[in-house]
């Protein structure tokens, strides 16, 4: 019967909230329910008692997002096994989500706000409907402040509620967390106020709960992740006594209360429980040295010099400090010559011993991404200082497991991925020729049989990679190898490896889908044992892909001709004015440290394969370590990246006249030329109710409109990334490229606001912060060609053009529509109030022949830019 | 707004302190013993459907059968007749055609049962009750039809509301005492009666008290909605029911386990009424009368249950067994549970209050 022991503290999931958690968001506006309903699976898979639904956000309907997900979840039967918490400040969105949610789900939020007969009027319903509620401390006159106040709304509440014969078990009172130390004086004992309050209304009112949103109480301390831990974990050590048993934050943003440094402790307690007026400024001064920095990290740091040299370098290795491996390897040769050795055995003894530690502990979801890269970037140091030494013996280095021939095909310039692969591989014993970005087929087969690998890997960013990766495939078929193709990289699955590429080549094609598993699939694919079994368990397994794809019937497609019918109908009586300044607009170097302010970090994690939003993700439990080291080398390189300008910002931006006809949108350009036309894709797949079928040329008056174009791209790598690799530091490598991506995404969002705000200045008076900016909380949105909404690549040459991008900004294309440098971003401007974003997904071979109609090609060239769409 | 209290529900509760009371049986399968023609079945309704199957229209074109149906019951010593109504509902009478008659066939079987109710009751004095049965239609609030679309529904929250307002009215105008929402496989479904009485309550200015039973359709005790009985229990706590339990499912002793679990936690009376054993190979009910009462009479000697009953494949010889085998033993005495906040998702989360 362990269900039925009563829990003393709450943890409610937060991540389904569109108001928390950006990519939830863009996950609704995207209509991407399968996604986000994932995120409630790893919500609830990663602890979550309670999980909370919000859906209050401007651009949506937030009854449908509301009752479409919550009914999405009830078919899911290890997300619906937990209470549901149906989080709105409006009533009707909480009332048609009580019509969806069996079980007995809590409401959150009814208040006093209005007025008593409101608020019981919604009481009464939630009785109904048989839920428990949230009663946020507000009333007639506003949020509830002080401690008496707090009190009073409250017994007030809890009086009338009980009137009505509301069990008292079921309110939970949320009495208003609010931010001290925020240099002003009546903040001072806010926090103070909650919890007195907290154990003052327990007494007058028996049996209810206490809720808080913790992180409002540290927010002055924002980015200082140790001390807002601190403070939320003795705040909660105070509360807790006091009453409050709920709590809407991630467990592992809490430290354990004796485990804090006694220092910060009492500081951060003086100024919890306002002991004096110093106490404010003492944390302030005490937070500079927490900074980016772990109390217990930086006791450790000076122990373990201490320790003899073989488990110096064991520990240099699993935290990736390179400071001083130069000098312990060195130790360690002249101990082991001293003793007879030869120096090959400081690889074969103590570096290859920690390294399997790392490999072990990577493979046991103990480390991430960025310490192993950083293992690497030690173990490499180590091996660089030894080479000389093992040369000098004229001795064979250590031999290989494996050679891996890596790639990025041609037309595409990403490399994160696959260099991240490279790493693990390397620090797991393998030999990797990496051939670098934008290679042709016919060197890597090339290499691959001349340098006899045992292996391809092949990478890839951007969708038209999928397709040449195809053509590798077929080649290696040709040419006759056997020996197995690895395929990797964000567009890349499973399904697309089983259904095309596999069946292009007669050896065995795995499909390898984060750097975690390439060892695994190395070591296998290596093994005499293993290779068998695996190589034909692999076949089998993307033979079932392929007959479960053959038998499922998907969702039908509309008509071309039903999807236009069934088009959004904007309100053209709400268009965009022309734009204030017309024309092209270049910006040779735009301010980076203007830019840093505007950094979504969220992604950045992503690309080390570390998932969640920043910044609980600095937080989490399981990757939060990693995240935070990871988050404070990211900064002190931005610092000198930004000092020491090492990157230029260029970018363009446009608008021309321009008016719908049908799908596509025509340019009306200066000069007595034809009209420019833009052709987009439709939606095709069947919508429920009364969902449109969007185009982007929906959002574009046929009687005459205006529509923008940007282009960005950040320059000036080259050379630092050089630099690294000579000092074989694969780590920085890594670290710049996804800081210029960073780089590139943020000028997008700002030239963004910029256009908005001035240059065609359709929202002159717009202040968001930068979380709102991330959040797209604006009117207009910036589609990409080759992102869901116009998923064909092959108009970013026409926007180029349009740009004159090459000459203003800098920019070139591959011929795969990859742009140069890497880290850039491009696209259209609608500046409608009502367009959102959207994914056109599966489309039908008659928009496909339209399509090519439109543009003027031939269907074959229409269907390789957009197969990956085709049904 | 102060409800006029029901003075049947205090009724029931004072003899239930008493004993172990009794409930009927099933009225399909002895209808179905009675081998009815279409012409019986559709009597001079003029109806365009054939009606054969129809049995909850008998109240209308034949009232003699569940008549001497519920007469049959009370001889073997039921304490409550449930109304022969468990498909009078708009949804399920539309597949006969008959979804005009929804308000007179409730009203009609409710008047029905009283007329015999009352007439066993004056007879020896012993209170004896009417239960308005109302089934789960065929419709499900929580799941989707379409494998597909997982997010699709075929019907809304308010439509069902609407649905069982006009079922639960004609009952409890007819004479009901209680509402009976029985057979429940999906949990919103219920919720969505239970909306649905509390506005009938609020219109008639009195109590109606409901009586909620649960279906399991797996032996880990879930129904079709997912929930477990501690969950479905928390979900519709808020009706303040004055039974609560299982019926048809598997037999008792598939039951067992989830009775205990349900009665250790519910402050409410627990009503179960199982069917009797599995069906065999040809849909019928072997377990004998004596079989069935000598596995429910357990959960009796248990301590675990109020009242007692049979669902499919039950006999009025069944419930003369029960009502024997029940007889002389202590009813359950209502727990005193600790204030605590019971939520639920499928299953069951409480917070210390």
């Amino acid at each position: 019967m362990t269900s039925q022991s009563a829990a003393r503290f709450v943890n409610v999931g937060e991540r389904t909230n569109v108001t928390g958690s950006a990519a939830f968001k863009k996950l609704i506006l995207a209509d991407d329910y399968a996604k986000a309903v994932e995120v409630a699976r790893q919500q609830v898979e990663n602890g979550a008692q309670v999980i909370d639904v919000n859906m209050d956000e401007g651009l949506l309907d937030a009854v449908y997002a509301m009752t479409t997900f919550l009914k999405l979840i009830a078919a899911e039967p290890d997300i619906a096994r937990v209470p549901v918490m149906i989080d709105s400040s409006k009533w009707d969105v909480i009332e048609a989500g009580l019509k969806c949610v069996s079980g007995k789900p809590i409401v959150n939020s009814i208040s006093m706000k209005e007025g008593e007969d409101a608020f019981l009027t919604q009481a009464r319903k939630c009785m109904d409907y048989g839920a428990a509620v949230v009663v946020m401390a507000f009333d007639e006159q506003g949020q509830a402040d002080t401690k008496q106040r707090k009190i009073e709304i409250c017994e007030r509440a809890y009086t009338l509620l009980t009137g009505i014969g509301f069990p008292p078990e079921d309110i939970i009172f949320d009495p208003n967390v609010f931010a001290v130390a925020t240099g002003i004086e009546e903040h001072n004992n806010y926090a103070v106020d909650f919890i007195e309050a907290v154990r003052e209304i327990r007494q007058r009112c028996p049996h209810v709960h206490f809720s808080g949103g913790l992180s409002n109480l540290s927010f002055s301390f924002r980015g200082n992740e140790p001390v807002r831990r601190a403070m939320h974990s003795i705040f909660l050590y105070h509360a807790i006594p006091a009453g409050l048993d709920m709590a809407i934050v991630n467990a592992g943003q809490l430290d354990v209360y004796d485990t804090i440094d006694p220092k910060l402790r009492e500081a951060c307690e003086d100024v919890i429980l306002n002991r004096d007026p110093g106490a404010t400024d003492r944390l302030i001064t005490l937070a500079e040295s927490y900074k980016g920095t772990d109390a217990k990290a930086q006791k450790e740091a000076e122990e373990w010099r201490g320790w003899e040299v073989v488990r110096r370098i064991e520990h240099a290795l699993v935290k990736g400090i390179d400071a001083h491996i130069v000098d312990d390897t060195e130790e360690a040769r002249q101990s082991i010559a001293a003793a007879g050795g030869r120096p090959i055995e400081v690889i074969e003894g103590p570096l290859m011993d920690g390294m399997n530690t790392v490999g072990d502990l990577f493979g046991s979801g103990k480390m991430f991404l960025p310490q192993v890269v950083k293992s690497a970037r030690v173990m490499k140091k180590a091996v660089a200082h030894l080479i000389p030494f093992i040369e000098a013996e004229k001795e064979e280095g250590a031999r290989a497991k494996g050679r891996i021939v890596m790639a990025t095909v041609k037309g595409d310039v990403h490399d994160i991925g696959k260099n991240i692969v490279g790493v693990v591989l390397q620090c797991n014993g393998y030999e990797v020729i990496d051939l670098g970005v934008m290679v042709p087929w016919s060197k890597i087969i090339e290499t691959a049989q001349t340098e006899q690998v045992d292996m391809i890997g092949l990478s890839g960013l951007i969708t038209p990679s999928l397709d040449e990766m195809v053509t590798v495939a077929e080649e290696m078929q040709r040419a006759g190898m056997t020996m197995p193709l690895l395929i990797g990289g964000a567009t890349t699955s499973k399904v697309h490896t089983a259904l095309r590429i596999d069946p292009a080549y007669e050896g065995p094609v795995i499909h390898v889908l984060d750097a975690s598993r390439a060892v695994g699939v190395a070591s296998q694919l290596l093994s005499d044992t293993q290779r068998d079994g695996f190589v034909e368990a692999t076949a089998k397994e993307y033979q079932h892909v392929r007959d479960v794809r053959a038998g499922k019937d998907q969702s039908v497609l509309l008509s071309l001709a039903d999807a236009r019918d069934n088009s959004f109908k904007a309100d053209f009586s709400d268009k965009p004015m022309p734009p204030e300044q017309p024309g092209l607009h270049s910006f040779p170097d735009w301010p980076l440290a203007d830019l840093v302010e505007c950094f979504d970090w969220t992604p950045f994690f992503r690309a080390w394969e570390l998932a969640g939003v920043f910044p609980a993700i600095l937080d989490d439990p399981v990757v939060g370590e990693s995240a935070r080291s990871l988050y404070a080398d990211a900064r002190a390189m931005l610092d000198t990246i930004v000092a020491e300008k090492w990157f230029t910002a260029k970018g363009v931006a446009g608008f021309w006249p321009c008016a719908r006809e049908d799908d596509d949108v025509l340019l009306h350009l200066e000069g007595d030329v034809p009209p420019l036309r833009l052709p987009f894709l439709r939606q095709q797949i069947r919508k429920s109710r009364d969902r449109a079928n969007y185009c982007l040329a929906d959002f574009i008056d046929p009687d005459g409109d205006w529509i923008g174009g940007f282009a960005v791209g950040i320059h000036g790598i080259e050379p630092h990334l050089e630099r690294f690799r000579a000092g074989h530091d694969d780590y920085s490598d890594i670290l710049l490229k996804a800081l210029a991506d960073r780089f590139a995404e943020a000028f997008a969002e700002r030239l963004h606001q910029h256009v908005r705000t001035t240059l065609w200045g359709y929202a002159p008076g717009e202040q968001l912060t930068n979380e709102a900016l991330i959040k797209e909380q604006y009117r207009g949105i910036r589609p990409a060609p080759g992102y869901p909404a116009c998923p064909d690549h092959s108009l970013k040459p026409i926007l180029f053009n349009l740009l004159d991008a090459e000459a203003r900004a800098g920019l070139t294309l591959t011929e795969s529509f990859a742009m140069l440098p890497t880290s850039a971003v491009s696209g259209f401007y609608f500046a409608h109030p009502q367009a959102e974003y959207f994914g056109v997904a599966r489309i039908g071979r008659d928009q496909l022949a339209d399509y090519a109609a439109r543009r003027g090609i031939e269907e074959s060239k229409a269907e390789r830019w957009v197969r990956p769409n085709l049904d | 707004m102060t409800l006029i209290p029901s003075a049947a529900r205090s009724a029931l509760l004072a003899q239930a302190q008493q004993r172990i009371l009794i409930t009927d049986g099933a009225f399909g399968t002895e209808i179905q013993q009675r081998r009815l023609t279409e012409a019986d079945y559709a009597g001079s309704l003029g109806l365009t459907k054939d009606q054969k199957g129809n049995n909850d229209i008998l109240a209308l074109t034949k009232p003699d059968v569940p008549e001497a149906i519920h007469r049959a019951y009370f001889e073997a010593g039921a304490d409550i007749a449930e109304t022969n109504t468990f498909s009078a509902n708009r949804i399920s009478q539309a597949d006969y055609g008959a979804e005009h008659l929804v308000r007179e066939i409730n009203l009609a079987s409710a008047q029905l049962a009283r007329k015999v109710a009352d007439a066993f009751e004056a007879k020896d004095g012993r209170p004896r009750f009417v239960a308005g049965a109302i089934g789960p239609t065929n419709k499900t609030l929580s799941l989707s039809p379409d494998v597909n679309d997982p997010g699709y529904r075929e019907i809304d929250w308010d439509f069902l509301v609407d649905v069982y307002h006009e079922q639960a009215a004609a009952l409890v105008e007819g004479g009901a005492d209680f509402i009976l929402v029985e057979t429940v496989f999906d949990t919103l479904n219920a919720k969505a009666a239970i909306m649905a009485v509390k506005q009938l309550e609020r219109e008639l200015g009195r109590e109606v008290p409901l009586m909620l039973s649960m279906t399991l359709t797996d032996l880990s005790g879930r129904n079709l909605s997912g929930h477990t009985v501690e969950a479905f229990w928390y979900a519709v706590r808020h009706a303040n029911p004055v039974t609560i339990g299982l019926n048809c499912s598997f037999g008792a002793t598939q039951l067992r386990p989830h009775v205990r679990t349900l009665s250790a936690i519910t402050d409410a009376m627990i009503m179960v009424y199982p069917n009797a054993g599995l069906p065999n190979e040809l849909g019928q009910y072997d377990e004998g009368p004596d079989e069935t009462a000598g596995y429910v009479s357990e959960w009796a000697a248990a301590g675990q249950v109020n009242v007692l009953g049979g669902c499919c494949g039950s006999t009025p010889a069944h419930i003369a067994a029960i009502a024997r085998s029940a007889q002389g033993l202590p009813p359950r005495t209502l727990p005193e549970l600790p204030v605590e906040t019971r939520l639920a998702g499928l299953e069951p989360f409480i917070m210390a209050a």
